[in-house]
């Protein structure tokens, strides 16, 4: 499908600045590339392509991604670490009145601090995007993740 | 103090204090696990294996793992369940390769042997040679060549096996206080799987049923849980175990929160902290009584879990003295409302690898294996609550841990 160049560069824009604040601890500014009713998981490939609904985060509305940074805040025990977000392969696959459909491919790294870099999550987003006010949004974000099994804890959201 | 791992196990001595005391030794020493091994996981034990409703109908199969041995749980055409061995008995090798699916038969892949749902060798081929060349022994018979099966056992939609032909029934091997604590949950309803997760923990095994067993931890590590009051150590509660001390049950009732001297040593309690979005923790009574977390730790594999809504099979497959995987299979009732299943799906995000409150359980396993792990002549202390191993109407205790271990020595031999 034909898709004005400017709008392909927003939205990669939009999944860079999205990594960037997550890579660099803004995880306050992360609720911020969502809207208020917006729907964000990150499900296992194989519940996914089962039809089988269980996500490891589930976030139906801006508040609650704003519930899980206060707990990684305030509540969450977790030894520090850093994250590093590779994103790419960016794909624009529809677009219509609820939005634009995109999915792009992902690689988290993980750093926990005195141990080498491991690779820690990797899967695609399967994202769709709408405007607000002039500025580019997440209605929903699903991050689908190639293996089941998690290296002991994802704290930082995906 | 020098890394002492090669020890040979007849020289390891559980030390003085009994059960209030456990060597490190025993979170790190190889030969201690491949004993753990086989005298645990594959001795006089059921383990868990999967849900019924993982494959239900004739032919579906999913590999599971007991132990570190790889098994697969199929259906055969009758319904009958059965769990074999994943080793062709041919050459040995991982016959089944894909996690799950559906079958008319399993086939190895290298010369091509099969075998029908009930585990019989159907078909060698070459048997009779080729063009009068070769082929097996006029004294090769198939029916000596079936997968290796183990009992199995189903009750309320959960599937248990055991490579013990000597252990009793499972019904006897959960006992009188387990088995009602067993059917509260597996009532005969029809269950509806929700989903899986899984999680590589840097620890050993054992460290995931301390967690369990010692309920005073929630409420000073899980600020997440205290502050909402779904997990306190001034609701009432209480700790129960089997006869043999094997299979334990941390279990809470929700009570009315009030500041008292006992919980402002609960520095961690945020009485100020309101969620913005509260549909996700939203939790209605769905069993008979006021218990709202039932934790129960099943020898030698399982917790079956009840967190308010959320229910599921948590297994440990270990993965050496020093790893071990956590299997997460979340479920619900075939009669469950669109509403409950929600409800489920968004207080799971309290559980598993990304949970608001287990994410400190698997973090501070790493720190425990981490803490233990170069000093395998050190102990660690269990007398909170005292010296027993009796069943206590309150949470601030370690008492369901030291009744593991008596368990645990008896069975190992220390």
């Amino acid at each position: 499908m034909s898709v004005p160049i400017e709008l392909r560069l927003e939205i990669e824009d939009l999944l860079q600045a999205y990594g960037a604040a997550l890579d660099h601890d803004e995880l306050e500014q992360w609720p911020q590339f969502f809207t208020d009713d917006c729907f964000y998981q990150v499900i296992p490939r194989e519940n996914y392509d089962r039809g089988l609904p269980l996500a490891l985060i589930r976030c139906e509305s801006k508040g609650m991604l704003e519930d899980r940074i206060y707990a990684i805040r305030e509540t969450l025990m977790f030894e520090p670490r850093y994250v590093r977000h590779l994103i790419s392969g960016v794909r624009i696959t529809g677009q219509d009145e609820y939005g634009i459909m995109a999915e792009a491919n992902y690689a988290v790294f993980e750093t926990p601090l005195n141990e080498l870099t491991r690779v820690f999550n990797v899967g695609r987003y399967l994202d769709r995007i709408v405007r607000e006010d002039g500025v580019l949004k997440f209605a929903e974000k699903h991050c689908v993740f190639d293996s089941l099994l998690v290296p002991n804890s994802i704290v930082i959201p995906i | 103090m020098p890394h002492d791992n090669a020890t040979p196990i007849s020289d390891r001595h559980w030390p003085e204090g009994g059960v209030t005391r456990v060597p490190y030794w025993a979170y790190s020493d190889p030969e201690v696990y491949r004993r753990e091994i086989d005298l645990i996981f594959c001795g006089e034990s059921w383990a868990y294996i999967g849900l019924g409703v993982e494959i239900p109908n004739p032919g579906d199969y999913k590999q599971v793992t007991l132990g570190d041995r790889p098994l697969v749980m199929s259906r055969d055409r009758d319904g009958d369940i059965h769990v074999f061995v994943n080793r062709c008995a041919h050459r040995g090798v991982k016959f089944c390769r894909q996690p799950w699916g559906n079958v008319k038969q399993f086939t190895c892949p290298y010369h091509l042997w099969s075998y029908d749902l009930t585990g019989k060798l159907r078909g060698v081929p070459f048997r009779h040679g080729v063009k009068g060349q070769g082929g097996m022994p006029e004294t090769f018979k198939r029916e000596d060549y079936s997968l290796e099966e183990l009992r199995v056992s189903t009750r309320g939609g959960a599937v248990f096996a055991t490579f013990s032909t000597a252990v009793e029934s499972f019904e006897d091997y959960l006992g009188p206080t387990f088995l009602p604590l067993y059917d509260r949950m597996f009532d005969g309803r029809a269950l509806t799987l929700l989903g899986y997760t899984q999680q590589l923990i840097p620890s050993n095994w054992k460290l995931m049923f301390e967690n369990l067993k010692d309920p005073y931890h929630a409420s000073l590590m899980h600020v997440f849980l205290v502050t909402f009051g779904l997990f306190r150590a001034d609701n009432p509660s209480a700790i129960k175990m089997d006869q043999k001390g094997r299979h334990g049950a941390l279990i809470s009732m929700k009570g009315n929160q009030q500041s008292t001297a006992d919980n402002a040593e609960m520095q961690n309690l945020k009485s100020d902290l309101h969620l913005r979005d509260p549909r996700l923790i939203d939790p209605v009574r769905e069993y008979p009584g006021t218990e709202t977390v039932v934790m129960q730790t099943l020898w030698p594999n399982l917790i079956v879990q009840q967190q308010s809504n959320t229910l599921a099979m948590r297994q440990l497959i270990p993965r050496g003295p020093e790893s071990f995987e956590l299997s997460w299979t979340f479920f619900g009732y075939a009669d469950d409302t669109a509403e409950m299943t929600l409800r489920r799906l968004r207080q799971a995000n309290l559980m598993g690898p990304a949970g608001l409150v287990s994410v400190d359980d698997s973090e501070v396993m790493k720190l425990s294996q981490a803490g233990v792990s170069p000093h395998p002549n050190a102990t660690g202390l269990f007398e909170m609550g005292g010296y027993d191993t009796d069943d206590t109407e309150h949470m601030v205790t370690e008492a369901a841990i030291r009744a593991f271990y008596d368990y645990y020595c008896h069975v190992m031999g220390f």
